[in-house]
C-alpha cells in the first residue's frame, strides 16, 4: 500500500483541525499554515499525478479492511486529474483571498482546509457512501465559506443553499439505501459487479436508486432544473469562495461519469448506460439556459455564474454520448472550464472592491484603480469562457465537436453548441463593453492612495496562465486525458485492483 | 409491520416536503427535520424487516438481521442532527439582519416579506439582540 494515497485527504484534515485550535488570532500565522498547506498539497498532488500516470489503479484500504467490506481509496487517472485541478485552483484561490478576503470573518482558513479535504475525499474514494459523507464534510465547510463576511443577503441566499443540498442529501440517502437494499454493497467496484446479477424483479428498485442519484449529482452539477440555487448562491457568496465554487459543480460532473460509467455501463446488463437518455436533454437545456443567462445577466458575478451552468451543460451534454472519445474531450473541457470560471469570479470580484456602491452591476460608473490590468485579464478570461481563439476554450470546443460526430444527436449538439457560443459572446461584449469600455470615457473616482495587495493579480494571473498552459500544451493534456477515458472505459482494471485487495490483506 | 413502516415513511415524506416548500424558515426546517427521520426509517429498513434476530452470523443463529443499514442510519443521524444545527443558526442570522423570516432573496417579488418586516414596521426588535461585530462565530 501507497501511503501517499491518503495525503490529500491527511494534510488538509490535520492542518484545519491545528488551524482552528492553535492559529485562531494569529492573521500572520494562520495564513501561513493555511498557504503551506495548499502547497504542499499541490507537490502531493502532482506526485499522484505521476504515479497514475502508469495507467495502473490504485487502491488504499483504510485500517487494512479489504474492499467489499471495508472502505478503499482509489487513485486512477481521472481520480488524479481532479485532484491536482483541485489543489491548482485551491492555491490559486487561497492566494487570492489572502490579499484580505480572509479576514472579514472568522475562520476563513479552517473551513477552506476542511472544503479542499472534501473534495478530495470525494475524489479519492472508491464506496459510494463514503462518497455520501465526503460530500457532506465539503457541503458543511461550503456553507461556512458561503456566508463569510456576512451581510443579510448573502446570509439569506446561504440559507437557501444549506436547504437545497440537506434536500439533496436526504435523496442521497434514500438512493444509496435502494442501490443496497438491491445489490447488498456499498462499494463501487462490487456494485460493477452485482449489478448485472440484480434479477427482474429488483430492476425497479435498483434503477430508481440509480436515477435518484443521478438527481443528486445533477443538484451539484447544476443541472436544469436543479440548477435554480447556483446563480443565487454564487453571484452572493464572497469572490474567492465563488471562484473555489467552481469546483463543485464538477464534484457531480465527476461523480457522474464515476458511476455511471463503472456500475451502469456497458457490462451492468438491464440498467446498461442508464443516465444516458436522462442526462442528454437535461444538459442541452441547461446549455442554451446558462448561455442566455449570461445575456440576461445584470452584474459581472451572475454572468459568471451562468456562464458556469452553461460550461457544465456543455460538459454533461459531451458526458451524455458515454464514448471513449467523447470522454475525452469533456474532461479536457472540465479543466478549461474549472480554471475559466475560477478567474471570472475573481475578476469579478476585483471590480466590484474597486467599483463602491455600483459593485460589479452593469451600470456606469467612475474608472476605477487598475483598471487597464483588470480589463485585459477580464479579456482573456472571456476569450477562455467563451470559447474563442487562441484559448483553450477554442481547443475545447472543437475536441467536443469532434468528439460528439458519431452520435446518433450529432445535429442537435453542433447546432446548440455554436449558436450558444454566439449568445455568449454578445453577452460577455455588452457586459465587458458596459463595465470596462464605457466607464473608462468617465473621469476617475479620486485616487484613495493606498498600495493595493499583489497576491490578487498574482492568483488571477496564475489561473489564466493556467489556461495558456493548456492551450499551449493542447497535444500531450489531451494525449492523458484520452488515457484516462480509456481507463473509464476498461473498468475490469478498475474492479480488479479494487477487489484485488481481498488478497493482498489475507 | 410492512404496511406500518411504509405509511410511516410515507407520510413523513409528505409531510417533509409539503413544509420544505413553505415560505418562512421556521416550517422549512420542521420539513428538513421530517425529511431526514423519513430518511433514517427508510434506510434502517433496507436491511429488510426481521423482528428478534441477532445482528451477527453465529454458529447457532439460524438467521440474522444486516448490521449495516443500522450503521449508516447511525452516521446519517449524526449528520443531520449537525446539519439542523447549522441551517437554525443560518435562519436565525437571516431573521435578524434582514428583518424578516421568509426564505426568498429581497426583491424577488414577495411584498409579504416586506410586510413582515420588523426593521421596517420599527418594531423594537425581540429580547435578542445582534451579536456585536466578531463575535458571531463564522457568521460574523
Amino acid at each position: 500500500m501507497n501511503h501517499m494515497l491518503i495525503m490529500p485527504i491527511l494534510v488538509p484534515a490535520v492542518v484545519g483541525a491545528l488551524l482552528v485550535m492553535a492559529a485562531r488570532y494569529d492573521k500572520v500565522l494562520a495564513r501561513a499554515f493555511s498557504l503551506a498547506s495548499a502547497v504542499l498539497l499541490l507537490g502531493v498532488a502532482i506526485a499522484l499525478f505521476v504515479i497514475a500516470s502508469d495507467d495502473s489503479v490504485r487502491t488504499y484500504a483504510l485500517g487494512a479492511w479489504p474492499a467489499p467490506f471495508g472502505i478503499v481509496l482509489v487513485l486512477d487517472r481521472l481520480a488524479a486529474l481532479m485532484l491536482l485541478l483541485n489543489a491548482v485552483l485551491g492555491l490559486g484561490v487561497l492566494l487570492y483571498a489572502v490579499g484580505g478576503w480572509d479576514m472579514r470573518g472568522k475562520h476563513f482558513h479552517p473551513l477552506f482546509q476542511f472544503q479542499l479535504m472534501g473534495i478530495n475525499g470525494a475524489f479519492l474514494t472508491g464506496d459510494f457512501f463514503n462518497l455520501f459523507v465526503f460530500f457532506e464534510i465539503l457541503l458543511i465547510a461550503s456553507y461556512g465559506l458561503m456566508v463569510h463576511g456576512g451581510g443579510g443577503l448573502r446570509v439569506k441566499a446561504g440559507v437557501q443553499y444549506v436547504v437545497t443540498n440537506l434536500v439533496g442529501s436526504s435523496v442521497f440517502l434514500i438512493a444509496v439505501g435502494l442501490i443496497y437494499s438491491v445489490t447488498g454493497t456499498l462499494n463501487m467496484a462490487d456494485l460493477a459487479l452485482k449489478v448485472p446479477q440484480v434479477p427482474a424483479g429488483d430492476q425497479a428498485l435498483l434503477q430508481t436508486g440509480a436515477v435518484l442519484l443521478l438527481l443528486v449529482f445533477a443538484v451539484k452539477a447544476a443541472l436544469v432544473p436543479l440548477h435554480f440555487w447556483l446563480p443565487g448562491t454564487y453571484a452572493n457568496a464572497p469572490g474567492p469562495v465563488a471562484a473555489l465554487f467552481a469546483i463543485m459543480t464538477k464534484v457531480g460532473a465527476y461523480s457522474i461519469i464515476r458511476m455511471y460509467v463503472l456500475a451502469f455501463g456497458a457490462d451492468a446488463g438491464e440498467a446498461a448506460w442508464l443516465a444516458a437518455p436522462w442526462l442528454l436533454p437535461a444538459s442541452l437545456v441547461t446549455l442554451v439556459l446558462g448561455m442566455t443567462g449570461v445575456l440576461a445577466a445584470r452584474s459581472l458575478g451572475q454572468m459568471a455564474s451562468f456562464a458556469v451552468i452553461g460550461s457544465m451543460g456543455m460538459l454533461l451534454a459531451t458526458v451524455s454520448v458515454f464514448t471513449q472519445q467523447a470522454i475525452g474531450a469533456a474532461l479536457y473541457y472540465l479543466v478549461h472550464s474549472t480554471f475559466a470560471a475560477g478567474a471570472l469570479f475573481l475578476i469579478a470580484d476585483l471590480v466590484a472592491e474597486r467599483r463602491g456602491v455600483q459593485r460589479d452591476r452593469f451600470v456606469l460608473a467612475p474608472r476605477f484603480a487598475q483598471g487597464g490590468l483588470i480589463t485585459a485579464m477580464f479579456f482573456v478570461a472571456a476569450i477562455g469562457v467563451t470559447g474563442m481563439p487562441p484559448l483553450s476554450g477554442f481547443i475545447g470546443k472543437l475536441l467536443i465537436l469532434d468528439g460528439v460526430r458519431d452520435s446518433a444527436h450529432a445535429a442537435w449538439f453542433w447546432t446548440l453548441i455554436l449558436s450558444t457560443s454566439l449568445i455568449a459572446i454578445v453577452g460577455f461584449s455588452r457586459g465587458g463593453s458596459l463595465v470596462f469600455w464605457k466607464s473608462h470615457a468617465l473621469p476617475p473616482a479620486p485616487a484613495s492612495g493606498h498600495r493595493p495587495a499583489a497576491a490578487p493579480f498574482v492568483a488571477v494571473g496564475a489561473l489564466l496562465a493556467c489556461l495558456v498552459a493548456l492551450t499551449v500544451f493542447a497535444g500531450p493534456a489531451h494525449a492523458w486525458l484520452e488515457g484516462a477515458a480509456v481507463q473509464l472505459f476498461a473498468p475490469a482494471g478498475y474492479i480488479e485492483a479494487v477487489m484485488g485487495t481481498l488478497q493482498e490483506v489475507r | 409491520m410492512e404496511f406500518l413502516v411504509a405509511s410511516a415513511i410515507g407520510v413523513m415524506t409528505a409531510a417533509g416536503i409539503y413544509l420544505v416548500l413553505r415560505a418562512r424558515t421556521f416550517p422549512v426546517v420542521i420539513g428538513l427535520s421530517l425529511l431526514t427521520y423519513a430518511t433514517n426509517l427508510f434506510l434502517f429498513a433496507t436491511g429488510r424487516l426481521a423482528v428478534n434476530q441477532p445482528p451477527v452470523i453465529g454458529a447457532t443463529a439460524g438467521a440474522y438481521v444486516d448490521p449495516l443499514p443500522q450503521a449508516l442510519v447511525l452516521t446519517a443521524i449524526v449528520i443531520s442532527f449537525g446539519m439542523t444545527a447549522v441551517v437554525v443558526v443560518m435562519a436565525l442570522r437571516a431573521y435578524l439582519e434582514t428583518g424578516n423570516d421568509h426564505v426568498d432573496l429581497p426583491g424577488d417579488a414577495s411584498p409579504e416579506a416586506s410586510e413582515d418586516d420588523w426593521k421596517l414596521r420599527g418594531r423594537k426588535q425581540a429580547p435578542v439582540s445582534p451579536p456585536a461585530a466578531g463575535s458571531g462565530g463564522e457568521w460574523a
